[in-house]
């Protein structure tokens, strides 16, 4: 196992281990384990929790690996699991015999990809499986450098008012002014494609819903008792946002988060097929639904790939949406549905 | 109403001024004019003097303070000169562009507002009952598919399977319609989720409200209920929401429009992405900021228009 | 003796919640005669709001339900009835008025559009109900009818909207008039009036009220018989005078005894002391015990029976109980 293989598997390895940490941590506090208590009575919400968790696996799974002879890059496991499904030289359907063009050929594999092979013959199923880890990457990694300083400047300019909130807000009134979309393409234009021009970017386009939030959430709670019972008791500026306010924001950051993690991902899709995504070479669902358009449009058709990424990423987004739909009524009855 | 929107107009210059330096950020901070040069031109190692003339032909061998002042004052004043590429006049283009960018994008969004509203009524009319349930578990599936997987289905359905067509091309004038319809279509169906659930949740809140059990207890029936009482008052919130998505429609318009070979604005971006025209974004990035803005204040006005509880001073 | 207007019957209105089943109204049984004005009275969470919503069927949805009762109005089941009939009954036979004067009017829609609505909706044309809708106002005591009627709910005060709330219910002269806390979020001297006010139209026409109160200084001024609730039941009926003079039932003695007077200038306030429990889980037996001074000297485990004592009073607790052997009881059997 080379250095960079070692880093990731322990960055990989990590992030889980965190959530689980965080999670029996919060199970303590009352609020939570109501809500917890109220997740699991709701099967919809369970099934997600449940697939949101395999994802999870697949993508930790992707994420340790190491030289293997014959292969130029390192083998993670997921990969190794397809050791046994060679390439193919071009398209084939889902379990088919022979390839997917005017006269087709028989399989080096056949009926042993179970969601076809792309155009240079790569299974499918792999490509999409390995995407899951680039996704979690993009929206976890967007996501962590965002949102702490999101929440920072929301409690900031929520807490201190005046000068301070003043300066905030016209920082992402400018920046919400422009349209996601063009604020996105400019980014990544100018960057070039790529990984870090694509998380900076949607950092930089989705931080201000979040801050919003915080502050408003911090308006809130600033003029609340207990807030003027710490202060009365000495505790300082920094300690009462963290210690006190930040505590009874964490419910709807939560929520927000989650389905922020479901747009960061749809985006990605997005700016792929508009030639801002990532490099071709890349894993990822956005490449597969660009590469469709083309495929749609071929003869013999192509269909099995645009099918495998959309279905891919309509299963996580829809899950990562039960569940904040989910947490959403667990926490405030008042939003429930009728 | 006129002192406020003066008022507006004079709070958006500061946000405008902002933009315009963020712009000038992204665009000249990041990388250098020689940089851009460097990835602009054909050659593989350009030389300096072909770099300088790349530069100089757009205006970029200035030095910084006065690049920023000349961008400035050019993107104030609407005027985005040539793109950096074609050298053709950008504003020329949009206007060209605009016509049928406007069209669809406006006919997608009254068929969605109309859609999306008799489905939601449907929904808060049947509260409660598997129906609605149903109905909000499918607004929850159809807002999770991505626009692009819309886009590119519809396309492949209506073309390939089906053999409507046109699903590509336009027309100006009345002929139109027939290039417009498809891409209306796919925009309504990509964005029917979340409309729905969106007007859905304003019809329910309204709901709750205590005239509606007045409205009841003086006999009103439920169809009334709904349809005066619960939809007047839904309509502020659906007609201020809707003026406000302008930013999305920018995006449906970019995709549909590469997609469906539309002549509108939002091929012409994604042309200038795939060129690295970085001119032509630049002046998009404005124009969209500019519509933006216009369209927040357009909301405001639009919802004291409409709410008798709010007046503007 | 003439049917009753209104007769509820053993009425059992429960609301659902994550908690458990929520007995709101729990077994309350009253009669509101032609032109007579009851008084329901209560504190908060006893059932009384929940009772006057189960006569009209205008629960919280989804979680309030009615689980078994009869509402007989004019001697007919009003809870047979399917939802488009009931709205006919509503606002014709039967009108509401609520508590919220400031919510309670639709924002949108302009004071004349709702009070002739409540016309509209039974029959009359849009000319008639302008009329109407020009006459009641000025009954009501709004001095410029005609240019109120075209003025938006957020321009008037609070006493002005409840005004309009009153004539928007009498628009179709309904035999039953159900007030719920109709002062209560009012200033005292407008208060004052709209109490005058209601007992004019009451005179006027004839109707008879049922007023859902917890101020008993209302129950005095107005009603002519009273109900008084706790913890979802009936727990002492009463003409009114008789009720002051009178009052019979532990909780309203204490409740009679806790009001501020003249006489106790300087001495602090006495309470009732304990809490009201949780209406989902009522005590087995009399639900007053945990707060009662003479639980000690009944079978407080076992629930009281509700006591006929003639002349319209009836009192539902042990001590009152006639088949019950006990010393120091004076003649109507309140303790001494």
């Amino acid at each position: 196992m080379n250095r960079s293989d070692l880093i990731n598997a322990i960055l990989s390895l990590l992030a889980p281990v965190l959530l689980v940490v965080a999670i029996l941590r919060a199970r303590k506090q009352p609020l939570w384990a109501e809500a917890f208590r109220r997740v699991r009575r709701n099967p919809v919400a369970m099934v997600a929790v449940v697939v949101l968790g395999l994802y999870t696996t697949v993508a930790v799974l992707d994420g340790i690996g190491w030289q293997v002879k014959g292969q130029i890059n390192s083998q993670t496991l997921i990969d190794q699991a397809f050791a046994g499904v060679p390439s193919e030289s071009t398209y084939s359907a889902p379990f088919a015999v022979r390839s997917s063009e005017v006269r087709p050929k028989p399989l080096v594999a056949p009926g042993r990809h179970v969601l076809g092979t792309d155009a240079i013959g790569a299974d499918v199923l792999h490509r999409v499986l390995k995407g899951i880890r680039t996704a979690f990457i993009i929206g976890i990694g967007t996501l962590a450098i965002t949102a702490p300083l999101a929440i920072l400047l929301g409690l900031i300019a929520g807490y201190y008012g005046k000068t301070a909130d003043d300066a905030i807000q016209y920082v992402y009134t400018v920046l919400s002014s422009i349209p996601d979309i063009l604020l996105l393409i400019a980014i990544i234009l100018v960057m070039g494609k790529g990984l870090l021009a694509m998380c900076v970017a949607l950092g930089v386009t989705s931080w201000v819903g979040l801050c919003r939030l915080v502050r408003g959430e911090t308006l809130r709670h600033r003029d609340r008792e207990y807030v003027r019972a710490a202060k009365a008791l000495g505790a300082s500026p920094l300690s009462i946002m963290t210690r006190h306010i930040l505590p009874n924001l964490l419910p709807v950051v939560i929520i927000s988060l989650t389905l922020s993690f479901s747009g960061i991902v749809l985006y990605e899709s997005v700016l792929s097929y508009l030639g801002v995504g990532l490099q071709a070479d890349m894993p990822s669902w956005g490449n597969m639904i660009d590469g469709a358009r083309a495929e749609l449009t071929r003869d013999p058709v192509v269909w099995w790939n645009i099918a495998a990424a959309a279905g891919a990423l309509l299963i996580l987004v829809l899950s990562l949406n039960f569940l904040a739909d989910a947490l959403r009524d667990a926490i405030d009855p008042r939003l429930r549905s009728s | 109403m006129i002192r406020y929107l003066v008022r507006r107009l004079l709070y958006a210059i500061p946000t405008l001024v902002g933009v315009l330096v963020l712009t000038f950020v992204i665009f000249f901070g990041i990388y250098s004019p020689e940089q851009l040069a460097r990835q602009n031109i054909a050659v593989k190692n350009p030389t300096p003097k072909q770099i300088n003339t790349w530069l100089k032909e757009r205006g970029y061998d200035k030095p910084r303070k006065e690049l920023f002042k000349e961008q400035f004052t050019h993107l104030a004043i609407l005027d985005f000169g040539k793109s950096d590429r074609s050298k053709e006049d950008i504003w020329d283009r949009i206007r060209k562009g605009a016509g049928p960018s406007a069209e669809i994008a406006g006919m997608a969004l009254i068929t969605s507002l109309v859609v999306a509203m008799t489905f939601a009524m449907g929904l808060a009319y049947f509260r409660g009952t598997y129906l609605d349930r149903l109905g909000t578990l499918l607004t929850v599936l159809l807002l999770s598919v991505p626009y692009v997987v819309y886009v590119l289905g519809m396309q492949f359905l209506l073309g390939k399977l089906l053999k409507y067509g046109p699903i590509a091309g336009f027309e100006r004038g009345f002929a139109s319609w027939r290039f417009v319809f498809i891409p209306v279509l796919v925009g309504l169906i990509a964005g029917i989720g979340g409309s729905v659930r969106l007007y859905r949740t304003f019809l329910l809140e309204e709901m709750n409200q205590d005239y509606v059990r007045t409205a009841r207890a003086k006999g009103v029936k439920e169809g009334g209920v709904l349809f005066k009482h619960v939809f007047k008052n839904a309509m502020i919130p659906v007609i201020t929401t809707t003026v406000a998505s302008l930013p999305v429609l920018i995006l449906g318009s970019v995709i549909v429009e590469s997609t469906f070979n539309i002549p509108g604005i939002g091929n012409y971006l994604v042309d200038a992405v795939n060129k690295q025209d970085f001119a032509i974004v630049r002046a998009m990035v404005y124009l969209g900021t500019l519509l933006t803005i216009v369209g927040f204040i357009l909301t405001d006005v639009l919802y004291s228009v409409v709410d008798p509880r709010v007046r503007l001073e | 003796m003439s049917q009753p207007l209104l007769e509820v019957r053993d009425l059992h209105t429960f609301l659902s919640s994550p908690r458990g089943t929520a007995r709101a109204v729990d077994g309350v049984n009253f009669t509101v005669d032609p032109g007579q004005i009851r008084a329901i009275v209560g504190e908060s969470g006893c059932g009384k709001s929940m009772t006057a919503l189960s006569i009209m069927q205008l629960l919280p949805e989804p979680a309030g339900y009615i689980d078994r009762g009869q509402i007989l109005f004019e001697g007919r089941d009003l809870l047979d009835l399917t939802w488009s009939q009931m709205g006919d009954v509503r606002g014709n036979d039967i009108a509401m008025i609520f508590q919220e004067p400031m919510t309670s009017l639709n924002p949108t829609f302009t004071i004349g559009n709702q009070v002739r609505e409540s016309a509209i909706v039974h029959g009359k044309s849009k000319a008639e109900a302008q009329e109407l809708a020009l006459d009641l106002l000025s009954r009501v005591g709004i001095e410029n009818p005609g240019a109120t009627l075209r003025q938006y709910p957020y321009e008037l005060s609070g006493g002005m909207r409840q005004r309009v709330m009153i004539s928007i219910a009498l628009a179709n002269r309904p035999k039953l008039l159900i007030a719920d806390e109709p002062t209560t979020a009012l200033d005292v001297t407008v208060q004052a009036q709209i109490l005058r006010l209601m007992r004019d139209m009451q005179r006027d026409f004839g109707m008879a009220i049922l007023l859902i109160t917890h101020d008993l200084g209302v129950v005095a001024e107005m009603a002519d018989v009273v109900s008084v609730m706790y913890a979802g039941q009936v727990v002492e009926e009463s003409p009114v005078h008789e009720l002051f003079r009178e009052p019979k039932h532990p909780y309203t003695r204490d409740l009679l005894a806790s009001l501020p007077s003249r006489e106790a200038r300087g001495k602090a306030l006495r309470v009732i002391g304990g809490t009201v429990p949780p209406s989902t889980a009522w005590p087995k037996g009399c639900r007053y015990a945990n707060r009662c001074q003479f639980c000690d000297q009944v079978p407080w485990e076992t629930p009281p029976p509700n006591n006929d004592l003639g002349d319209g009073v009836r009192v539902r607790c042990h001590l009152f109980d006639p088949g019950r052997t006990d010393e120091g009881r004076t003649e109507k059997g309140v303790p001494a």
